[in-house]
């Protein structure tokens, strides 16, 4: 007995000791917190160290995916909420909730052609819908040769890879299809988690980029920044324009300068197969989400943001995220103003 | 005997209740998670209906069609394909522990099997999909497509790309993980046999493999099926270490070498980002249809280990 009520009361001195060493390490400030998308993840949990050594208001995250944020903003358990998808602008009037996008990223498609060496494979919007269809059965199809015509490419079937688990790649890549490929509109559609007809799903980017470097003749889509943190080799595509173009930071931006962001539809745009001569034709933003009636916890959201506008283009581009144009930062701050935020 | 209201008899008192409070948590906890799922899961069920929602293999996300043939499917099929490998290998293994093996041996493999029994899934998931896979796409799939694949008839099983994340691979890490549960609980099975059964057998004149056979597996047929069926529920529920090799593709497989789905790694895949309602829903359909057969094989299981028991 004596014994038992010991314990019990050297664990109560633990739990005491916890939450006093806990209160002393957060300094008088606030704690924001926030939940989505895995994609800029990395992103955002720099700034927010950034953020609270110059302020010390914490910003939390966490990477639940973008249909966790959207859950947990349109029930009002977190502060601010991150999707890979916009939301569309009835949607947000719904939900009662605001959104403007945050950063821009690009997709790729990284090959595994042991015979390439350092040429780079070119590719189309059709040849890659045909790929991810199943008709386009075979590296040596007329279709690649003739898109490929220095290439000596070999009779081999090809695999494609797929994100198993839903994700905003997903929702960009294959927006990027139903935009140039009437069959995947028509069959599969977009969003972030599709009906694939054929291929190998793996989970994330890091499981896509693992399963393509590691099986020969596949090929999948991942962000920007897997394929260059793996050295992956990356085909060239040919956007609306016609024109062949490489993956780039550059070109990311002027798909992301194409896109008709307008403050009205809550910035509900697609970037894919933008018109611009050298954009890249598969990017897409990421949005933020906020519960509309929240003003004054909205309002350090803002700053946490507007900070991250004015100060987090560096460490965007290190991490090969790309920052929002300027004027695009203007047209959310102006967006900020009409609800009071800024 | 006089009873005071001593410390002691309060004391314990106390501790019968924390211990009846104990017990009765986790039958509340089952009943919970049980309602849980059925209640999160209703809309879809109202919508696709119970057959209609086991027979339909379509799971369009875009189209809000949701249909639980083929993860359904693929869970009893990797399950299925895994027992037929592990199950000869664990008997042997327990035959050997209980019959065969002198003392010194008997305890080195007892405590194989328990680590092998102890590690994490998700550590299998990697070391198939870094190590197996790529042996099984360079080696065993080639050989087995040129040797077994020439045969008519089984020789469909092994068409197709041999890619190493398939069916197969999936299969074979699942049996090999489920080894240690079929064989702890066959070896307790065997331990029970009488000695004296067996004493008269070799009495009368019979060898080692004629015990076996005749006098050991028919005591312990129910304690074998039972040790199968803890296994098998053990093998429908396993996620991390079949999301990384079976290449969670929505299709019905063709071969041994093909990709295909399994409930669990259904949920896994598409929790997070479930974000229509009735996908979500349709994930906690899929949920808990799962709990009912684990439930249901568990129960079985159960109910013939016990049966051997009180025989």
């Amino acid at each position: 007995m004596k014994g038992i009520l010991f314990l019990f009361l050297i664990f109560l001195g633990i739990l005491v000791s916890c939450k006093g060493k806990e209160e002393k390490s957060i300094p008088a400030g606030k704690t924001l917190n926030g939940a989505g998308a895995t994609f800029p993840y990395p992103l955002y949990s720099t700034w927010a160290g950034a953020y609270y050594k110059e302020t010390g208001i914490k910003v939390n995250y966490q990477s639940i995916g973008s249909g966790g944020g959207i859950r947990q903003i349109a029930e009002r358990t977190v502060d601010f909420g991150a999707s890979d998808m916009a939301l569309k602008p009835e949607e947000v009037e719904e939900k009662k909730l605001l959104q403007f996008p945050a950063v821009v990223g690009g997709v790729v498609v990284a090959v595994n052609l042991p015979e390439t060496g350092e040429k780079k494979l070119v590719l189309d919007g059709e040849a890659l819908c045909k790929i991810y269809l199943g008709e386009i059965k075979s590296w040596s199809d007329a279709k690649l040769k003739a898109l490929n015509p220095d290439f000596n490419l070999p009779d081999k079937p090809i695999t494609p890879v797929y994100r198993s688990d839903g994700s905003g790649t997903t929702a960009i890549f294959t927006h990027y299809l139903s935009d140039v490929c009437k069959n995947w509109a028509k069959e599969v559609g977009y969003g972030t988690s599709v009906s694939f007809k054929t291929g190998l799903g793996a989970k994330g980017n890091e499981g896509v980029a693992n399963y393509v470097k590691r099986t020969p003749y596949s090929l999948g889509y991942v962000e920007y920044a897997y394929a260059v943190q793996n050295k992956m080799q990356v085909a060239d595509m040919k956007n609306a324009k016609g024109k062949v173009v490489s993956p780039s930071v550059e070109a990311f931006k002027e798909a992301a300068s194409s896109a008709e962001l307008n403050p009205e539809k809550h910035f509900y745009a697609w970037m894919t197969n933008a018109p611009g001569e050298r954009a890249w034709p598969i990017a897409g933003a990421t949005y933020i989400l906020l519960a509309r009636e929240k003003v004054e916890t909205n309002k350090e959201v803002v700053k946490f943001f507007d900070w991250a506008y004015k100060k987090g283009d560096n460490v965007a581009l290190q991490l090969h995220y790309v920052p929002l144009p300027e004027e695009v930062k203007e047209k959310i701050r102006n967006y900020w103003k009409s609800q009071g935020l800024y | 005997m006089k009873i005071s209201p001593s410390k002691e008899h309060l004391f314990n008192l106390f501790f019968l209740i924390i211990t009846f409070f104990a017990a009765f948590l986790i039958i509340f906890l089952l009943f919970g998670i049980f309602l849980i799922l059925f209640k999160e899961s209703f809309p879809a069920m109202q919508r696709f209906g119970f057959l209609n929602f086991i027979l339909s293999s379509s799971w369009d996300p875009v189209k809000e069609l949701f249909g639980g043939a083929i993860p359904l499917f693929g869970t009893l099929i990797t399950s299925f394909l895994a027992l037929i490998v592990a199950v000869p290998i664990a008997l042997g293994i327990a035959v050997f522990i209980t019959e065969v093996a002198p003392k010194a041996f008997k305890e080195i493999i007892g405590m194989a099997i328990e680590l092998l029994a102890a590690i994490p899934s998700i550590i299998y998931g990697m070391w198939g999909l870094f190590t197996l896979a790529p042996l099984q796409a360079k080696y065993v799939e080639p050989f087995l497509q040129k040797t077994l694949g020439k045969l008519p008839l089984l020789g469909k099983l092994f068409s197709g790309t041999p890619l190493g994340i398939d069916l197969f691979t999936a299969s074979l890490i699942l049996s090999i993980m489920i080894i240690p549960f079929t064989a702890s609980v066959a070896r307790d099975a065997f331990q029970i046999v009488p000695s004296v059964l067996k004493e008269s057998a070799y009495g009368i004149g019979a060898t080692k493999w004629e015990v076996i056979k005749d006098v050991v597996f028919p005591y312990c047929k129910l304690g074998i099926l039972g040790g199968i069926g803890l296994s098998l529920g053990r093998a429908l529920g396993e996620t991390m270490a079949v999301a990384f090799v079976l290449g969670n593709l929505n299709q019905f497989p063709t071969s041994l070498f093909s990709a295909t789905a399994t409930v669990t790694v259904k949920l896994a895949n598409e929790f997070t980002e479930a974000e229509k309602d009735i996908h979500l829903a349709a994930l906690f359909y899929l949920a808990f249809l799962l709990f009912l057969m684990s439930f249901t094989i568990l129960a079985l299981g159960k109910y013939f280990t016990e049966r051997i028991k009180t025989k």
